[in-house]
């Protein structure tokens, strides 16, 4: 089977979702006509018609409120937020609004709210952000964070027929530049489920997101120069976040690095380091360290923003304060 | 009152003068009519004691003085239709037919209650009469409204949704976005403005740059009317009009109700003597709609003196037997905490979406 990139993958998630389900539809802005403003969703209202792929006017605040009333009317709409920063503007409808609607009235809210997030692609500080840490803080609402193309495909399957709301990120540095060949058949990938991209004994590297691709490469450096044996983790999904998968490798390596291309302060790295504390702070040889973002908002000039992300020398640095502690 | 322009074919008729009736007596409607408005004053006197005593908590919005629109915007309704409003929402949640004993224990923070103690006054919630809630948010819910529409018009339905707003909603963004969507994409949903004049303590004319403010529908190209909200016929006269055009013709309605809060904003509030004058609302309660209703009534020969005790001490009944019922209803048990928060920790009485056809 040919491989195809991990926006390929997203859309064909898209037409077979729509396919399988009448209830599901999308809407968003230039969806339709334009095919998106990264042309993810190209193709799809050729197939299934403006009905179910709606051209909306610039109105994040109205988008993802009536997906949200009709969720509750048991359909499944899939929300694209043209690039994920714009999502600051629906922050009412879905932390107040969305993930309480189960909570405080029974109303089962099945939707996805999905877009192009983070950096490294010189897009200034409006069109590079990851700005998932405020929906993970927020209970009621579900957060994927997919790192390959098969599980761009596969989480979002998973997310379009789940019963609650998720936040769908998708990597736009990512999207033609990582490949992979879908699995055959219904590839859906379970929400909540971490994944072992690369095993390891001598210390773990828990990442999401484009940074797995960082951690891999500096995972390959700390073998070659160092002979260190590093574990990669890729969470896939941070809420629900997967315990067990960060539990094991803790337990098993007792040296462990975080790393996201999100802020430092708040970033889910400090909620990781504080779930460890409390559940195996026995296993651990040294303290729990984390790569992030600085916390500064993001700079376009090409050295700034390269200063400010996490690169993989950074995490070759910090693997080798956390091996020799 | 609204000026009707001239070709503007958008701008319905229906604004009344408020002359109450169409001439034709309905005894057995008027009956309906009014003792769905006579139950939710009454409930919400007893709201005020409970308060008072501490068995109501936190933040409590009384409706008193608004009943004809929600009993004059309801009962033209079907069952299968919707509703959705903001967080004054007794009035319409009684109108609508929910059982006055859940509503009650739902204010009292008990397990019976609506939505078993954990959204309080300002969110009730029955998919049972397809009451889609109270909105403790100003302007939030109007968008959800504008969603539900869309489902209804995706499957092919002939319901209809009304949203019930505050005049202050107007002047959100959110009301701005959800109202252009449904007048871009003909939804059929009412849009009806409660005007009660105060965004809490806020007068319309300084909050708001249009002081008619149906007209904002011109702006979505959305008919639009205006009516008395203190008059049960009018009110039902233009939500007539508006439903039946939603239903027929799936095009939505912006229905400003001109209505008067006689209670404060909340419970905390004063009922006058900081943003409103003892004399303006002495004013405005020479036209309780309660009182229109019942001299419309027995001007027509349709009700006796008899009778009207008759209904009071039956209601008053009903809100006690509500309130004793939410006096006994247990406090929600600790274990219901982490209920409902995702699909996979929800408790067996969480039902499905509700159904569109």
């Amino acid at each position: 089977m040919a491989e195809i990139t991990y926006l390929e993958a997203i859309r064909e998630a898209l037409f077979e979702e729509m396919e399988r389900d009448a209830n599901v539809f999308c809407l968003g802005e230039d969806i339709a006509a334009y095919g998106g403003a990264f042309k993810v969703t190209e193709g799809l209202s050729k197939r299934f018609g403006e009905q179910r792929v709606i051209d909306t006017p610039i109105s994040e605040v109205g988008i993802v409120g009536a997906a949200a009333g009709a969720a509750h009317m048991g359909m499944r709409p899939v929300v694209e937020m043209q690039f994920i920063d714009f999502v600051a503007n629906a922050y009412d409808m879905l932390t107040n609004y969305v993930a309480t609607a189960r909570y405080r009235a029974d109303l089962p809210c099945p939707m996805v709210v999905r877009g192009p997030s983070g950096g490294y692609v010189r897009g200034g500080p409006f069109h590079s952000q990851n700005p998932e840490a405020g929906f993970i803080h927020t209970p009621g609402l579900k957060v994927a964070y997919p790192a390959t193309a098969e599980d761009a495909k596969g989480l979002l399957k998973s997310a379009i027929r789940d019963d609650d709301c998720v936040l769908f990120f998708e990597h736009k540095y990512l999207y033609r530049r990582i490949k992979g060949t879908m699995p055959a058949g219904d590839h859906v990938v379970p929400l909540g489920k971490a994944r072992v991209a690369r095993e390891g004994r001598d210390l773990s590297i828990i990442t999401y997101a484009a940074t797995l691709w960082k951690a891999l490469e500096a995972a390959d450096e700390l073998e070659r120069a160092d002979g260190l044996s590093a574990e990669v983790v890729d969470l896939r999904t941070l809420s629900p976040l997967d315990d067990d998968a960060i539990q094991a490798t803790t337990k098993k390596t007792n040296r462990v690095l975080i790393v996201h291309e999100d802020t430092r302060t708040g970033g889910i790295a400090g909620e990781i380091t504080a779930r460890i504390n409390e559940t195996c702070f026995a296993w651990l040889d040294a303290p729990v360290l984390r790569v992030t973002a600085h916390d500064v908002p993001l700079p376009y000039a090409p050295q700034l923003e390269d200063f400010v992300l996490p690169q993989t020398n950074d995490i070759v640095t910090a693997a080798r304060v956390l091996a020799a502690y | 009152m609204a000026t009707k322009k001239k070709g503007d074919p958008t701008v319905d008729a229906a604004q009344a003068t408020a002359t109450s009736g169409n001439g034709k007596s309905n005894p057995e409607l008027d009956r309906e009519l009014l003792r769905s408005m006579l139950l939710q004053r009454r409930f919400e006197e007893r709201c005020a004691e409970a308060y008072a005593l501490g068995k109501i908590g936190g933040f409590c919005h009384l409706y008193i003085g608004q009943e004809a629109v929600s009993t004059g915007t309801l009962s033209i309704l079907r069952p299968d239709d919707y509703v959705i409003t903001t967080y004054r929402d007794h009035g319409q949640a009684l109108a609508r037919g929910m059982s006055p004993r859940n509503v009650m224990a739902e204010l009292f923070g008990r397990v019976d209650g609506v939505v078993r103690g954990k959204g309080g006054s300002m969110h009730l919630f029955d998919r049972n009469v397809n009451f889609l809630g109270g909105h403790g948010i100003v302007g939030a819910h109007v968008p959800i409204g504008t969603g539900v529409g869309f489902a209804i018009k995706y499957r092919g339905g002939d319901q209809v949704c009304i949203c019930f707003m505050g005049e202050s909603v107007v002047n959100t963004g959110a009301f701005h976005e959800a109202l252009n969507m449904a007048g871009l994409w003909k939804l059929p949903v009412v849009y009806v403005i409660e005007n009660n004049r105060y965004g809490m303590g806020t007068a319309l004319e300084r909050a708001s740059a249009v002081h008619d403010i149906y007209e904002r529908g011109a702006s979505y190209n959305m008919p639009r009317a205006q009516c008395d909200g203190q008059d049960v016929f009018a009110v039902r006269a233009a939500t007539q009009e508006a439903v039946d055009r939603a239903r027929r013709d799936q095009l939505p309605t912006l229905l400003e109700v001109r209505t008067y809060r006689f209670m404060g904003h909340s419970m905390s509030d004063a009922v006058s003597g900081t943003y409103r004058t003892k004399a303006e609302l002495d004013e405005n309660m020479k036209r309780d709609p309660i009182m229109l209703l019942r001299m419309h009534m027995q001007e027509h020969g349709e009700l006796t003196d008899e009778e009207i005790q008759r209904i009071d001490a039956d209601l008053k009944a009903v809100v006690q037997d509500a309130w004793d019922f939410a006096d006994k209803s247990p406090e929600p048990p600790i274990e219901a905490l982490y209920e409902d928060v995702y699909v996979d920790t929800t408790s067996d009485s969480t039902a499905e979406p509700l159904a569109a056809d």
